[in-house]
Formats: C-alpha cells, sequence, structure tokens
C-alpha cells in the first residue's frame, strides 16, 4: 500500500458554533489557493447556533485532494472540548495547537498564547485572525498574499478593523514561523503549482451555478439543512439572472409553486431534503399526472423524522426513487464531483423540459458543504435545449404519441389552450372515466422510459475498463473511493461510479457480468443502490460497504474496508 | 365580447341539478366577456373537489391541481407570466380546509390573482361531511351530534391578514356576484370573493331560503378602506353581510415587489441565460 504523500496534509480546526470556524476555513483556503496549493475543505457541525462543537478539515497539497480523511495532522483547538469532540481522529502523529490558557496537559499539545495576541490587538474578536497567522506561518507562506486575502475578505470593514486584522494575522504568524524555526512542529515541503485560473467552490455552489447554466429561472423552497445553500445562492442571484426565487410557507406550497412556474413557461426548482421531500411527494405525483416538467434537488441527512439535521447520509434514494403515488416515469441524478454536479444539474433542466417527467438532484450535506479547487466551469459548454411548442387552435396538450411526449405548449403563447389536469384526462385535459383511455393514457407516460433509458448518463470506471475486481459507488463518495483505489494502488481493481442511479445505464449488468468480485459502497444501513441493481439487472452484489453513522466515509475507512475485503 | 365564446358546447357537467356551482359558472362567463379577456389569456387554476371542476366547463388554459393546492400554483404561474389573467376558483374545503396555510400565506404575498370560493358550507365530492364553514350544530354522518367547531371565518382572517379586496356574494344575487368577480379580477393584488352557494344534495339547512334571509347587503356608507369597519362585517354572525368589505389599493402585487424582473420585465419564457454574466459569476469564485 502507498503511504500518502508527504506534502499532503490535514489542518483540523474545531471550536464552539459562532466561533468563527467558518471565517479562517474561507480565509485559509483563499490563502493557500492563491500560495499555489491546492486544498479541500469540509465541515461537520452541530444543529445549533452557538455553542457545541463543530469542525472544519483542510487539506493542503502540492497534488489534487478532493476527499474527507480521518488523518489529523494538525488540529487547532478553539476550545478544550476538541480534544474530545475528536478523540477518533487525534493520532499519534497529530500535533494539537491550543491557547496557552488550557488546563490540560498532553504530550503533543502545542500551546500558543493565541487569546494574548489577540487581546493585545484589540480583544478576543481576533483571535481568528491570530489562527490564520499562525497556520499561514507554519506553512511560510509570504506575507503579501496573506494580507491580499484578508484585505478583500474584510472588504466591507472598516480601515482599522481590516489592519488590526492584518496586525493579529501578523503576531500569529511569527508566532507560526518560530514554531517551525525551533524545530517544535515539522512541516513538510508543498510544490507550489500555479493555480490562478482554478476556481473554489463548494457542492451547493456547484448545483447552483449548474442550474443557472441550465436556465432555472425560479425556485421556491422552505429552508431546510443541509439544502438551503441552493436557495440562498439562487435567490442572492435573483435580480442579475432574472429569478424568480421565493421561500415558500412549506414543502408543499414549494413544489406546488415549481410545476405552476415550468406550466407557465419558467424552469423551475425546488430545493430540499428527505423530510422535505417526504412533504412534496404528492406534488411529484402531480407532476408524474400533467407530465410537467420539474427539478428538484434533495440534500440527504440521516432520518428517519428530523434524524440528524446537519450530518450527512445517501438514505433517501429508495425515497426518491418511490415518493409519490402511482406508476410514472422519472430521472434521479447523483453527481459525484463538483464538476458533474454542474453539468448534470444544468442536464436536469434540460431533461425535465424534453421528457416531461420529475428530474431529482440526490446529493447530501458532505456533498454539498465539500469546497475544493477545480478548473475554472465553461459557461458557454451547456446547450439550453427548450421543448416548448407555440400552440395552434386546436391544440391538444395531451396528444397521444408513440414514443410518449405530447409536444408542450404553455399558456399565452399560441393561439392554442393549455390544460393540466390531475384527474385521468383526454387527450385535451379534460376529467375522463373512460377506462380505455386510462389504459393508453399509462402507456403514453410509462413509454417515455424508453427514450430515457437510452439517454441515461454512462457510469464511469476508473481508473480502467479492464479489472477483476469492481467496487460500485453512487453519489458523493465518488472522490473518497477514487482516493482509497489509488492509495491501495492495486491494478486489478476498478470504480464503478454510477451518477444516474435511476434509470440505470444499460451497461451496468454487462460490466457487474464482468467482474470476478463485486462490492458495493453506500453510506446508508440498507444498501439501497444494491437493492435497486438487483431489481434492475438481477445481480445481487452480496459484498456491501456501509456507513450510517452521520459522518462521511472517510478515505482511510474505504481503504481498509476495500483492503479487508480482498485479502 | 359575448360569453359565448366560452362555452364548451355539449359536454358532461358533474354536478346536480339545481346545484349553485351552475350560477356561479354563468356569471364568471359573462364577468369574462364583460372584460374583454379572451380564452387564450386567462388561466383558471382549481384544487379537487366539485367546485373545483369549474374549468373544465368554460373554454381557457387550466390548471386543476391538487387537493388545496391551487393557490401556490396559482402564485407562481401569474409571477412566471405577468400577462395572464389569473384566477383561482375552488370550494370552501379546498380553499379553507386543505389549503388553509396557503390561502394565509398567498394573502401575504399578495399575487395579483382573483380567488373565487364557492362556500357551501358543506363537503359535496365526498357526501356531506362538515367543511371549515359549516355552522355549529350542523349533524352528518361524521359529525353526528353536530359540529362542534367554530366555523372558519375566511373574510375575518383575510382583513386581518391585511389582504387588499375583500369581499362576500350570494349566487341567489346573480348581478352582484358578476359586479364582484369583474372588480375582483380587475384588482391589482390578491381579490378574495367567498361566493355563499347552497348545495342542494347535502346541505339541507343552508339551503337557497335559509340565505336569502340571513344575508343583508352591506350599506352604501360603509367605506372599505375602513379596516375596522370592514373586520367589524367580517366578525357579524347573526345576520351575514354581502358586497365589498375591504379594499386596499396601496399595496404592490407580489410579481412586481419581485427582484427577478428588475432588468428584463418580460414572462419567463422568454428570458435567456446571459453566459457572459454567468461565466463573470464563476470567475469570481478564483
Amino acid at each position: 500500500m502507498k503511504s500518502s504523500s508527504k506534502d499532503d496534509y490535514s489542518i483540523v480546526l474545531c471550536g464552539q458554533a459562532g466561533q468563527g470556524i467558518q471565517t479562517v476555513e474561507s480565509l485559509l483556503m483563499k490563502i493557500f489557493k492563491s500560495a499555489g496549493l491546492n486544498i479541500y475543505a469540509t465541515k461537520e457541525y452541530m444543529s445549533r447556533v452557538r455553542g457545541g462543537l463543530n469542525s472544519t478539515q483542510i487539506r493542503v497539497s502540492s497534488k489534487q485532494v478532493r476527499a474527507f480523511v480521518k488523518r489529523t495532522d494538525l488540529l487547532v483547538a478553539l476550545d478544550d472540548g476538541a480534544i474530545r469532540h475528536l478523540k477518533k481522529r487525534i493520532g499519534k502523529d497529530t500535533i494539537v495547537l491550543i491557547d496557552e490558557k488550557t488546563a490540560l496537559q498532553s504530550q503533543n499539545l502545542v500551546k500558543a498564547p493565541i487569546s494574548e495576541l489577540a487581546s493585545k490587538t484589540g480583544g478576543k474578536i481576533y483571535a481568528n485572525s491570530v489562527a490564520v497567522g499562525i497556520i499561514c506561518g507554519l506553512f511560510e507562506i509570504e506575507q503579501k498574499l496573506i494580507e491580499e486575502q484578508l484585505i478583500s475578505f474584510f472588504a466591507k470593514k472598516d480601515a482599522d478593523i481590516i489592519s488590526k486584522n492584518i496586525e493579529a494575522q501578523k503576531s500569529g504568524y511569527e508566532f507560526g514561523e518560530s514554531l517551525v524555526q525551533s524545530g517544535t512542529i515539522t512541516m513538510p515541503q508543498f510544490e507550489p503549482c500555479d493555480l490562478s485560473d482554478d476556481i473554489v467552490i463548494n457542492g451547493a455552489q456547484a448545483v447552483s451555478l449548474g442550474a443557472i447554466a441550465g436556465g432555472c429561472n425560479f425556485i421556491s423552497s422552505y429552508p431546510m439543512s443541509p439544502s438551503t445553500g441552493v436557495l440562498v445562492f439562487l435567490s442572492k442571484h435573483s435580480e442579475q439572472f432574472g429569478i424568480v426565487a421565493e421561500q415558500a410557507e412549506d414543502e408543499i406550497a414549494a413544489i406546488n409553486m415549481a410545476i405552476g412556474a415550468w406550466y407557465a413557461g419558467a424552469r423551475a426548482m425546488a430545493t430540499t431534503s428527505g423530510g422535505g421531500f417526504a412533504l412534496m411527494t404528492e406534488g411529484i405525483s402531480l407532476a408524474g399526472m400533467l407530465e410537467t416538467p420539474i427539478v428538484v434537488h434533495i440534500a440527504q441527512r440521516p432520518g428517519p423524522a428530523t434524524g440528524l439535521p446537519t450530518r450527512t447520509e445517501q438514505g433517501d434514494l429508495e425515497l426518491a426513487l418511490y415518493g409519490g403515488h402511482g406508476e410514472f416515469p422519472r430521472i434521479i441524478l447523483a453527481p459525484g464531483s463538483l464538476e458533474q454536479a454542474y453539468e448534470l444539474s444544468a442536464k436536469a433542466f434540460n431533461l425535465a423540459d424534453k421528457f416531461q417527467v420529475p428530474v431529482i438532484i440526490l446529493t447530501d450535506q458532505y456533498f454539498v458543504d465539500s469546497n475544493y479547487n477545480i478548473p475554472e466551469l465553461n459557461a458557454d459548454g451547456i446547450k439550453i435545449e427548450r421543448a416548448i411548442v407555440e400552440t395552434k387552435p386546436d391544440y391538444k396538450r395531451y396528444e397521444l404519441t408513440k414514443d410518449g411526449i405530447s409536444p408542450r405548449g404553455i399558456p399565452g403563447f399560441g393561439k392554442g389552450l393549455v390544460t393540466a389536469d390531475s384527474d385521468e384526462h383526454d387527450e385535451e385535459g379534460h376529467i375522463t372515466e373512460d377506462l380505455d383511455l386510462r389504459v393508453e393514457m399509462v402507456n403514453k407516460r410509462l413509454a417515455k422510459l424508453t427514450d430515457i433509458i437510452a439517454a441515461a448518463e454512462k457510469p464511469e470506471l476508473w481508473p480502467s475498463d479492464n479489472f477483476e475486481n469492481l467496487v460500485v459507488c453512487w453519489g458523493s463518495t465518488y472522490h473518497v473511493v477514487k482516493e482509497a483505489l489509488e492509495n491501495l494502488d492495486r491494478s486489478d481493481t476498478t470504480m464503478l461510479h454510477i451518477a444516474q442511479v435511476y434509470p440505470l445505464h444499460e451497461s451496468i449488468k454487462t460490466t457487474l457480468q464482468k467482474a470476478k468480485k463485486v462490492a458495493i459502497i453506500e453510506s446508508n444501513a440498507t444498501g439501497q443502490l444494491a437493492k435497486l441493481i438487483k431489481l434492475t439487472t438481477s445481480f445481487e452484489i452480496e459484498h456491501k460497504i456501509l456507513n450510517y453513522s452521520g459522518l462521511g466515509f472517510s478515505v482511510e475507512q474505504i481503504t481498509d474496508a476495500i483492503n479487508d475485503w480482498l485479502k | 365580447m359575448d360569453s359565448e365564446k366560452y362555452n364548451m358546447g355539449d359536454i358532461d357537467i358533474a354536478w346536480c341539478p339545481g346545484c349553485g356551482d351552475f350560477g356561479i359558472l354563468t356569471v364568471l362567463k359573462e364577468a369574462l366577456s364583460e372584460l374583454g379577456i379572451a380564452p387564450e389569456e386567462l388561466v383558471m387554476v382549481s384544487g379537487i373537489g366539485q367546485a373545483a371542476k369549474i374549468p373544465h366547463y368554460l373554454k381557457c388554459n387550466f390548471f386543476n391541481g391538487l387537493h388545496g393546492r391551487a393557490l401556490p400554483a396559482a402564485t407562481a404561474i401569474k409571477a412566471s407570466n405577468k400577462t395572464l389573467t389569473v384566477i383561482a376558483e375552488s370550494g370552501d374545503g379546498d380553499m379553507y380546509g386543505e389549503g388553509g396555510n396557503h390561502f394565509i400565506h398567498t394573502i401575504r404575498r399578495n399575487p395579483n390573482i382573483a380567488n373565487f370560493v364557492h362556500n357551501n358550507m358543506v363537503y359535496g365530492l365526498t357526501k356531506g361531511q362538515a367543511s371549515p364553514t359549516s355552522r355549529r350544530g350542523f349533524v352528518t354522518p361524521v359529525q353526528v351530534a353536530g359540529v362542534i367547531l367554530e366555523p372558519f371565518n375566511p373574510l375575518a382572517v383575510a382583513i386581518s391578514l391585511e389582504a387588499s379586496f375583500v369581499a362576500r356574494a350570494f349566487i341567489g344575487d346573480k348581478e352582484q356576484t358578476k359586479e364582484l368577480m369583474k372588480k375582483a379580477i380587475v384588482h391589482k393584488g390578491y381579490a378574495l370573493l367567498d361566493i355563499f352557494q347552497p348545495c342542494v344534495s347535502f346541505n339541507k339547512i343552508n339551503n337557497h331560503k335559509w340565505f336569502k334571509e340571513n344575508t343583508y347587503y352591506i350599506d352604501e356608507s360603509h367605506n372599505p378602506y375602513d379596516r375596522n369597519a370592514a373586520f367589524a362585517l367580517a366578525c357579524e354572525t347573526e345576520k351575514l353581510p354581502l358586497g365589498l368589505f375591504y379594499l386596499n389599493e396601496e399595496k404592490e402585487p407580489f410579481e412586481d415587489c419581485i427582484t427577478a424582473y428588475k432588468l428584463y420585465d418580460k414572462p419567463l419564457y422568454k428570458h435567456q441565460i446571459d453566459t457572459k454574466k454567468l461565466q463573470g459569476l464563476i470567475n469570481g469564485f478564483y
């Protein structure tokens, strides 16, 4: 097994909610990236606004890093409780940087005058900039770069506050530098690269940018962790991009608004988590009957019920798949990388428009809160395919067609009348109890599945399509599994990442049959994709690597699990 | 415009003979034709129930959605294309019961739509159970000892939420119903018109005669801009007032307040994504 490269450093910041860890995280990401170092950041947090303990991991490396690791090289404890909170992630080599006022004693504690330097500058509030300074000092990052980032980060603040933050950072920096110079902490050597064309985004931003690229101009949602980032993002840019962004009174209103908006010609979406989607399911069924397109983003969190509101799980595939009464086609996408989230979120609108079915984008807390640098996304790369027709006077909304797709008109565009009926209906959209027609209408709606399957997203085989052992995964575990396979460095083992979980691409069955051994990795307790694969392909994946602790898989966890499996 | 233009020809209507819904349908077509609204410019939005079938009985664009969910859909349709005339029309169970939360928040949102509610104080399609507006003591197969819940007062709720147009009609007076419908459609903002209507099959108490005897016309001296006076009228239970209770013409409709149309004030289906702007936004995440 390859050991992780030395120039891959994992920093964990831990403190109470409200202490400003997010500020430190944002600043450090910008500083490291501008210094030419690749970064990955993710957080785990409690469902509270103040107190408790939250942590953020920032990985810094000369090469690309895009996944959560259990290993902690440096823990910056802004609260004494951090050590107990993160005990499972502190190893014998972990250096714990903690305020010198602590009463805690341990070998690997490095005491730092964080609060003293902060109060010298002007108060407790500057402790975050001291911490940023200490970390930058350890990495010996050029002062100029740090100051530039601080100035732009605090741009809206008074000059006095900006200069005090710089001062606090400098005093921290000197201390950090002294730790390296005195040999207290030994830092790896990094080889900076040119990342000036890279951007740093998280999963929620990737989904949101993709939605805009896909022509989304309407979002109605009810705030629910961890999905709210998408609503916030589209609301923030509503004027700039002409997006109607409305906070609905509940998820039921949200989905009915989004469906109404599509009916009137908008490209609409709703963002929610499992509990909210449970409320939306009647609306999903409505979209199935009306044959109105709809896009829903579900950022999963552990259930049942309120569950763990701020944590992660892939436990709602079956909810997304079966939510909604009656039988009608749908599409479920589960992006694995930020680039893929951008592309698939845009594509979701084209698919919904073309097939007039619900399209669900399935992510999770781990995914929406994961940040890393990627090459700039291309806004021109996505073509918006609109399927609206101008209606003629004899227009029939539910015209029976061979492929099941009736040309979709919208009210006010053309001479025809556009009807949408939740009852079983005739071609003109009027209520019918003609049972022969009922059968024709069901067949028409389900006929769309043929073309939907043909258009399914092809799963990715990595690193090779020559393999003996196949590791199947879907959605957010993409980079964790990839890095685990890199660590294992076995030429006989390949990852099959499925980014469209329903309907499955037709190649999946033969790919599975080709393998000598197959394992599946899912962040849930029952192997929901494995069940769906069995249902679709009759192929039973017996070896399941599952995790439902609420904390996402770490690279080490998957590396060990695959290693055990292949022993 | 002739109201014939809205006629569907020989269709099978699912209402009981003598139902008040017939009168409302006739009046609606007349109101629309007198206002010169073409069927292609109109979207009727409804939920589920006997009243909610009304879009099927006149020529128009329509969205016959889920039980209780007409208002969110109607709001979104208007917000997506402001040039459309949008009427959300359904029964008391649909709008005030199943859709009660949306009723409250749609009033707060104030989209420029008309909301016509057929109020017969009973559930028709599910055969005779109490509706949110059933009077105390009303005996049904479910409320066997009579309704014990306080009846929902849609007008008082609407006025308390500062709805911009609040009125009540009785279909026994077609002329007044039509005039109030026209005013509600023309009104800029959310307009509630609660329409008393007898249910000939399941409500033998609140029949045509009862409505005649238990309603009266709001006096001409009433100032509809006086919210307290309007609220006092809405709280009357002895005899139920008919007419325009409350009017607030100063409130801006929802879709005129949202930022989406600041730069490009056209229906959403005409909006094009500005890829240069998007590239700029992406590049901002350096």
